[in-house]
């Protein structure tokens, strides 16, 4: 201890301390309701509007329709084949649409990450335009695209590699090409970010020991690109399950997915029990992927919103 | 890697990357391209490309009161939505931005929860609640709702600008004397400003995209647009749907553009 703080001591004493300290923490107790005075609105906003909404449909998702407490809406899902199909074609799609952003969008990334700057970030205004057009003008775009009289039939039709019509649109293929081109960006984006995050003197170092392209990007480049990856391929899927839109529009009736379901219960049957209890376990599903994901890599899963 | 030194690629390979690259990129934004080209079609068929030009599909949807009105409730909620939100969020911001509050990470997560909730069961619960507090076909209750959508991106935005500006300054501000509120818009806010003008750009076209939650809580006088469109879509495919989205995909461009020219700068 130096001369000067024990001078200090001495002249401020016991009592005098603790003066100081009451002050401080009185002065943090004060910039602490300032800081969430600021934050009060937007809280009580999301509070609001999601927050106290969903717990009230959690809580109307334990009463059957005569009002009596029950698991009736839940053991539904696995008694009634409707619901078990909906489930299936729900994960079928989000898992093809997965696998198909994986194979387009990892050498896609791996090619905005190699090309110079400049080019790179004109390429990227392409994956980034899509992103932010609205998910009606695409849906729409591909119903025109690949309906029977769309563009991809009539040009088939006229080269006369087909005679009759492909089935392309109002059915699963439509929605899993339709899906695919909406959720791309949001795996390319964190996965190109997180591959120009890669030292690429790791690179030239396994270069260096011998390893030939084909090796280093194997048991280098490839390893360190998968965290984001991971996060790309989470966040993919996790919007497929609760996607909306393009199968509405592209399914033709066909596919019916999670989304859709619930808004036929509650819109067409006002079965608001039934709806909310698909509406929480589709949350717990989401939450738990996020989760899992989160518990596994240790990162934010958000990341993708900052990122574009 | 500019020096071209250390690449993991051999260069008949980096042919193929780049071949295939171009397609997907091709793949992402075919469709607009092709949207855009066919709303200036003369025909009622779909055809690509066009045989005759004509502006008669900008025409149909300009005379058409029905597409007049729900553009008009859209602008006007995305604006309000905007004018909302952007404040909020900045604010918001702020505050997490500081660090010091107990529960900081669980404010942030409450703050971005939306892009994580499925949209769907916010639009069914907003739906829920707005019916008992006569919310529902109200602009007011639309305003809210697209708030709550946009106000992470806002608050993400202007966070990542907080990130790079240094809070010493604003405390160099208030110990010469200036006040909080002074000192937050004298010195930071002149530095952040470029973070919050993307931030109220994002939120615009936020609210201006939203198709989920307006299915459920708009409707009668304050159908929005993309509401209108769906309903148009899920009956037949009419081209001046084509003139409506080249509209929106010219608006997403400016907004973009706009927000990256402020990005730059800040």
């Amino acid at each position: 201890m130096s001369a000067q703080s024990a001078l200090l001591k001495e002249i401020a004493g016991p009592a005098g301390q603790d003066l100081n300290a009451q002050a401080l923490r009185a002065d943090a107790r004060r910039e602490s309701l300032r800081l969430l005075a600021l934050l009060a609105p937007s809280l009580f906003l999301v509070c609001a509007i999601i927050i106290v909404p969903i717990g009230w449909l959690f809580w109307l998702s334990l009463f059957d329709e005569t009002g009596a407490f029950s698991a009736a809406n839940y053991a539904r899902f696995f008694e009634q084949a409707s619901y078990i199909k909906t489930f299936i074609s729900t994960f079928k799609v989000a898992f093809i649409v997965t696998g198909a952003c994986v194979l387009l969008g990892y050498p896609l990334a791996y090619m905005l990450s190699q090309l110079p700057r400049r080019a790179a970030s004109i390429c990227l205004i392409f994956v980034i335009l899509p992103f932010w057009t609205s998910v009606l003008v695409r849906t729409y775009a591909w119903l025109v695209i690949l309906q029977r009289k769309g563009l991809i039939n009539s040009w088939l039709i006229d080269l006369g590699v087909i005679s009759q019509p492909l089935s392309l649109a109002n059915n699963f293929s439509g929605v899993v090409i339709g899906m695919t081109h909406i959720l791309l960006p949001f795996l390319v984006l964190p996965l190109y970010a997180s591959m120009k995050t890669i030292d690429t003197d790791c690179l030239r170092a396994g270069m260096n020991l011998g390893a030939g392209p084909a090796a280093t990007f194997r048991q280098v480049f490839f390893p360190l690109s998968l965290p984001g990856l991971a996060s790309g391929v989470v966040i993919v899927f996790v919007l497929c399950l609760g996607f909306f839109v393009t199968p509405a529009l592209m399914g033709g009736g066909k596919v019916v997915m999670w989304a859709m379901r619930m808004e036929q219960t509650t819109s067409l049957y006002s079965n608001w029990g039934a709806g909310a209890a698909l509406g929480v376990v589709l949350l717990v599903v989401t939450l738990a992927l996020l989760g899992l994901f989160q518990w596994l890599l240790g990162a934010r899963a958000t990341g993708v919103w900052s990122s574009r | 890697m500019s020096d071209g030194i250390g690449l993991p690629i051999s260069h008949r390979q980096r042919l193929w990357l780049y071949g295939f690259g171009g397609l997907v990129l091709l793949f992402l934004i075919a469709p607009s391209v092709i949207i855009v080209i066919m709303s200036f079609s003369d025909s009622t068929l779909l055809q690509f490309p066009p045989q005759q030009w004509s502006l008669r599909w900008y025409q149909s949807y300009f005379q058409s009161l029905e597409w007049r009105d729900a553009t008009i409730v859209s602008v006007k909620v995305a604006i309000m939505t905007a004018l909302v939100a952007t404040p909020l969020g900045t604010t918001a911001a702020y505050a997490i931005n500081r660090g010091t509050l107990r529960f900081n990470g669980t404010i942030n997560a409450l703050l971005t929860a939306s892009l994580i909730i499925p949209v769907i069961l916010v639009g069914i619960g907003t739906f829920f609640l707005y019916a008992r507090i006569g919310l529902n076909n109200t602009l007011t209750g639309l305003v809210i709702a697209h708030t709550v959508q946009a106000l992470p991106l806002v608050v993400l935005t202007v966070l990542s600008g907080l990130r790079s500006y240094d809070m010493n300054q604003e405390r160099v501000a208030r110990s010469l004397g200036a006040g909080r509120i002074a000192a937050f818009w004298q010195v930071t806010m002149p530095q952040i400003r470029f973070s919050i003008v993307s931030g109220a750009l994002f939120a615009f076209i936020t609210s201006f995209d939203e198709v989920v939650v307006s299915l459920f809580i708009s409707g009668g006088e304050t159908t929005t647009l993309t509401r209108r469109m769906f309903n148009a879509l899920r009956d037949q495919i009419d081209p001046t749907i084509a003139a409506i989205s080249t509209c929106l995909i010219v608006l997403s461009v400016l907004l973009l553009s706009l927000a990256q020219i402020f990005g730059r700068r800040h």
